[in-house]
């Protein structure tokens, strides 16, 4: 199948037929943030911080795929003011003690924050309660922290496939829970891979922590997005 | 606990019959127990986390006993408007708990629930599936005190409403509260005709047919449904599906009740149409929790219709057509009236939305083709089958073809059902209504338009106030701030809590709207507001976030005057925060006197 | 002309970003030619005695007087900056705002097996300062004109904001100086 031929902010670019915004964009060495996506993932728009506009209408960029000929604004200043927004929210809506926390510095929602010079977020904060389950042998799961990005649910499962993580609940109750019953069966990769899909600082492996130390870790002196925008000179 | 083994046990081994055991735990448990939980799991091959997932999601499913007997009330602002707080004082009094508790004696439990389509007779509840209309604080104590005593819901019901609701079958107080009927739902109609009319045309001069009626969809998208069947057969698919979505969860819209009261015969004919039109064998109908009551008579119904040869295989004399329509339940959640929302639930999930594309008409329930249409869009396709395209098109307006059913509630002195045309003046509703005082009336429900005086002579047509039915009126006593609360507290509710600006941005939005109601807002208040609002419109991810600011932005629009009559002007901060409230928690605990100056610094 | 003044408080902070304005080193010699400094604990300045410039805030309100010394600041300062994850969001201190405060009292003075078996009393001498229900912002008790994350912030970061408020220059925070810890 032929190229998709497609503009970001009037920037000629080329995709894959199928491919999504983020993911061509990406291969096309434009960033557009997002939270929830991880490559290999069925992307679920969940953050909404992807938000692009095309054609005067509003899509997340994670799940909307390519159409010939599209333009998407990806750095209009109103567009850029919403995702601050959007990443101000999460900050409000749980419980996000950066200085106490093991993923500080390598933190996406963190990183974004960063990016985004969120200085103080311009929502009350929640302080909703919520809950640790420290049960599990090798992980636990801090709620305060998650972000409902659903990266967890989608990545992780057991040998037979069952879901460790399911989101239960809903509205602002909704929260992710770890199954009791192969949690307590996960091998040491999965619990690293559980603790390394999850953005935030939610999901942790026990008994390790603030193995980097401050300066050396990822989002400590360049921004999330720079390895997509190397060499494009934004 | 062999109890909760043999209820599982009975159903296939199969993820999709998720919803159908917690249905069955659920009723006859009371709640879904953690032995429940692990054996359905074990049966599905789910986690248990994934099956706590699906019971907590639906307002009627529960991990923890809901009591012997469970009272759901209504909470929707007309329930508010007609003396629901009395009621469910009255229900507390009586039971010895709070609502969202269960009694000492675990025999009642008490549960507020979002609006159960009742909005003309209300305050209603739901008791043990039974519906209890008009409550008044005395008919709440006998309720409660009957249940006590061995009597159940079902046995408490003496009187019963117009209509069908007095079949053997059904036996509901509910009224139908017709007003007014007009030609295409209510006009004179031949059962079977739909169908036999249906098969001696080609599927795509069905479709034609549907297309220049120029239908566009009732529940209030107002998206073209012969366009929705045509891209539906086009695709190429071993089956098809056709799903009725009678979940209507709006607050404030019970026409689809009605519907499936009087016309349960025409609907299914209109499914049938729909399935001859894009080549499904199977349809299914999505009936909402709350019109449970309903089942079996719609059950008995189909079985009428099989027999008379309008369902099964072969129909209406046309070799080769097979039809059949199933029943599927909700178990409480307005997010499941979005039609992929209401597939997931149907395949016995989480009803939480799905991202488009693929559309359900490419990829629905079970990822097959599927037309989604409203109860009340089929029932009118059934009737512009049988009388043509051109009488359809000669009512209404000249884009909003046709006739609308509206729920009207509120302050009014006929609440009900009305057919009108399209193009009808709220003017006009609110005199066939009896509402001549009305201060404002709210249009499409919370997701729709609070509509000013200023805005009476506006039209109900899809190109000025669409509504998927409900009408709301209130009077001229009426707070419409504690309406909006009202509003949004239900879409908070209500969210399914997928999508940050929805799951949050709600919560955000009520928290700051509330700031300015309590007069502690400012200029940058109100500009807040309305970007906060832009905001979660824009960047949610379905139909419902994409509106649930509305009862806010349409006031602000609509009613500026109440705004800036809360708003300290001139002012450039106030803070929500209130020292005198802060300390108080803090000299309880340590039983201590607020020192004056703290109390009134401010 | 006189030098513009700086005034600091720490309210429920740790002094760490006291600490941190220490930090600028040999700056501070600097910073001692470009402001003066009126109430604040560097230089145990106990009341306002003058119209203050630029007002640093260290930690953000958990009881009453915290509220007080905050609306001192306002009526006080010209510019106000919340300094620190405590001033902007409660910081450590708010790790109990989603528990009752009679709850985390109980807990702390009643049933803490450290407590003293014979004197199980919730504080209460009318000297105290009364706890707040939770640890608030301080954005969200009075107005704030500008802040600076970290915890602390770094040496470099309030160097760059005092400097540019006493000047009346933007602020200019590069990437390197936004850190949450």
């Amino acid at each position: 199948m032929n190229d998709v031929r497609f503009m970001i902010d009037g920037k000629e670019c080329l995709g894959k037929p199928g491919q999504t915004i983020v993911e061509a964009a990406k291969a096309n060495g434009v960033y557009i943030p997002v939270l929830c996506h991880f490559e290999g993932l069925k992307p679920v728009g969940s953050c909404r911080i992807c938000t692009v506009r095309v054609g005067g209408r509003f899509m997340a960029a994670c799940t909307q795929p390519l159409i010939e000929g599209m333009a998407v604004e990806n750095t209009a200043p109103d567009l850029e003011d919403m995702r601050k927004s959007l990443i101000e929210m999460l900050f409000v809506e749980g419980n996000h003690l950066c200085p106490s926390c093991e993923k500080s510095g390598n933190c996406e929602l963190q990183a974004l924050a960063y990016r985004y010079q969120v200085l103080a977020p311009r929502f009350p904060y929640l302080w909703p309660r919520r809950d640790i389950d420290a049960s599990a042998p090798l992980l636990m799961l801090d709620g305060n922290r998650c972000i409902q990005c659903l990266r967890c649910v989608r990545a992780c499962r057991a040998k037979d496939g069952r879901k460790v993580f399911a989101a239960v609940d809903r509205s602002r109750r909704v929260k992710i829970e770890v199954d009791k019953k192969l949690a307590a069966h996960l091998s040491e990769d999965q619990a690293r891979r559980a603790m390394d899909i999850c953005p935030v600082g939610a999901i942790l492996r026990k008994e390790t922590g603030f193995a980097v130390p401050i300066g050396r870790r990822k989002y400590d002196a360049v921004p999330i997005g720079s390895d997509v925008e190397k060499g494009t000179g934004r | 606990m062999a109890q909760e083994k043999d209820i599982v046990l009975r159903y296939p081994k199969d993820p999709s019959a998720l919803l159908d055991v917690v249905r069955d735990v659920q009723n006859r448990l009371g709640h879904v127990s953690e032995e429940a939980v692990s054996r359905i799991a074990a049966h599905l091959k789910l986690s248990e986390a994934e099956v706590r997932g699906a019971v907590t999601f639906y307002h009627f499913f529960s991990l923890t006993p809901r009591g012997a007997s469970t009272v759901y009330l209504n909470d929707s602002i007309t329930s508010r408007m007609k003396g629901r707080t009395a009621v469910a004082r009255a229900f507390e009094e009586e039971a010895g708990c709070r609502f969202g508790e269960v009694s000492p004696d675990g025999k009642v439990g008490l549960f507020p629930t979002s609006c159960i389509g009742m909005n003309d007779q209300e305050p209603s509840a739901i008791v043990d599936g039974v519906v209890f209309i008009k409550l008044s604080p005395d008919r709440a104590r006998a309720i409660v005190r009957g249940l006590r005593a061995g009597t159940p819901a079902s046995g408490q019901v003496t009187e019963f409403g117009d209509g069908a609701n007095q079949s053997t079958l059904v036996r509901a107080m509910v009224s139908n509260n017709i007003r007014k009927r007009g030609p295409v739902l209510f006009g004179p109609h031949e059962p079977g005709a739909a169908v036999r009319k249906a098969v001696s045309m080609t599927p795509e001069q069905v479709i034609d047919e549907v297309k220049k009626a120029g239908l566009l969809g009732r529940g209030g998208a107002g998206f073209p449904t012969g366009l929705k069947w045509e891209f539906c057969r086009r695709e190429k698919a071993p089956e098809r599906y056709v799903v009725c979505n009678a979940d209507e969860g709006e607050p404030g819209t019970f026409k689809d009740r009605v519907v499936l009261t009087e016309l349960p015969g025409l609907l299914f004919e209109g499914m049938a149409v729909a399935g001859y039109a894009v080549g499904a064998q199977t349809g299914i109908l999505y009936l909402r929790s709350e019109y449970a009551y309903l089942r079996a008579r719609l059950e008995a119904v189909l079985a009428g219709l099989r027999k008379e040869g309008i369902l099964g295989k072969n129909i209406a004399g046309s070799p080769g057509f097979h039809f059949d329509i199933v029943i599927k339940s909700g178990a409480g959640a307005y997010i499941c009236g979005e039609e992929s929302a209401l597939l997931e639930s149907a395949e016995g999930k989480r009803g939480e939305p799905r991202d488009r594309p693929p559309f359900p008409v490419q990829a629905g329930y079970l990822d097959r083709p599927t037309t989604v249409n409203n109860v009340e869009t089929l029932a009118t396709a059934a009737r512009i089958v049988v009388e043509g395209a051109a009488w359809f098109k000669a009512m209404g307006t000249p884009k909003s073809a046709g006739t609308k059913l509206l729920s009207v509630s509120g302050d009014c002195a006929r609440p009900g059902v009305y057919e009108v045309e399209y193009g009808l003046s709220i003017a006009e509703l609110l005199d066939m209504a009896g509402a001549p005082e009305a201060k404002a009336v709210q249009v499409g429900g919370p997701s729709g338009t609070c509509v000013s005086k200023a805005g009476y002579q506006r039209k109900i047509c899809f190109s000025d106030l669409p509504t998927g039915g409900s009408v709301i009126v209130f009077g001229p006593d009426r707070d419409i701030f504690e309406v909006v609360e009202n509003f949004m507290e239900f879409f908070i509710e209500e969210s399914c809590g997928w999508c940050t600006p929805c799951r949050a941005g709600n919560v955000l939005l009520k928290k700051k709207f509330e700031k300015v109601a309590q007069g502690k807002g400012t200029e940058g208040d109100l500009r807040d507001l309305e970007a906060w609002g832009k905001l979660v419109k824009a960047t949610s991810r379905c139909g419902l976030g994409q509106t649930s600011p509305n009862p806010i932005l349409t006031t602000m629009q609509n009613f500026p005057e109440l705004y800036e009559a809360r708003i300290q002007k001139g002012r450039d901060f106030v803070p929500e925060f209130d020292l005198a409230a802060a300390i108080q928690e803090g000299c309880a605990a340590a039983n201590r006197q607020p020192a004056c100056k703290e109390a009134d610094h401010e | 002309m006189s030098k513009p003044v700086i005034a600091t408080a720490s309210l429920a902070g740790c002094f760490g970003c006291h600490m941190s304005l220490l930090d600028i080193d040999e700056r501070i010699l600097g910073l001692i030619d470009l402001v003066e400094f009126n109430k604040s604990p560097i230089d145990d300045i106990k009341t306002f005695t003058k119209p203050v410039d630029v007002g640093l805030i260290e930690g953000g309100c958990c009881n009453s007087e915290n509220v007080e010394v905050l609306r001192s600041f306002r009526k006080n300062c010209k510019v106000l900056v919340s300094v620190g994850e405590c001033a902007i969001m409660g910081g450590l201190p708010a790790m109990r705002n989603g528990i009752p405060i009679r709850e985390c009292l109980e807990e702390a003075y009643l049933n803490s097996p450290s407590v003293d078996p014979e004197d199980r009393t919730i504080p209460n001498d009318e000297d105290l300062p009364i706890i707040l229900d939770k640890v608030y912002p301080c954005h969200e008790v009075v107005k704030i004109d500008h802040f600076l994350p970290g915890c602390p912030p770094s040496a470099d970061l309030i160097w760059e904001a005092v400097t540019a408020l006493v000047e009346g220059r933007p602020l200019q925070l590069t990437y390197d100086l936004i850190k949450f810890d």
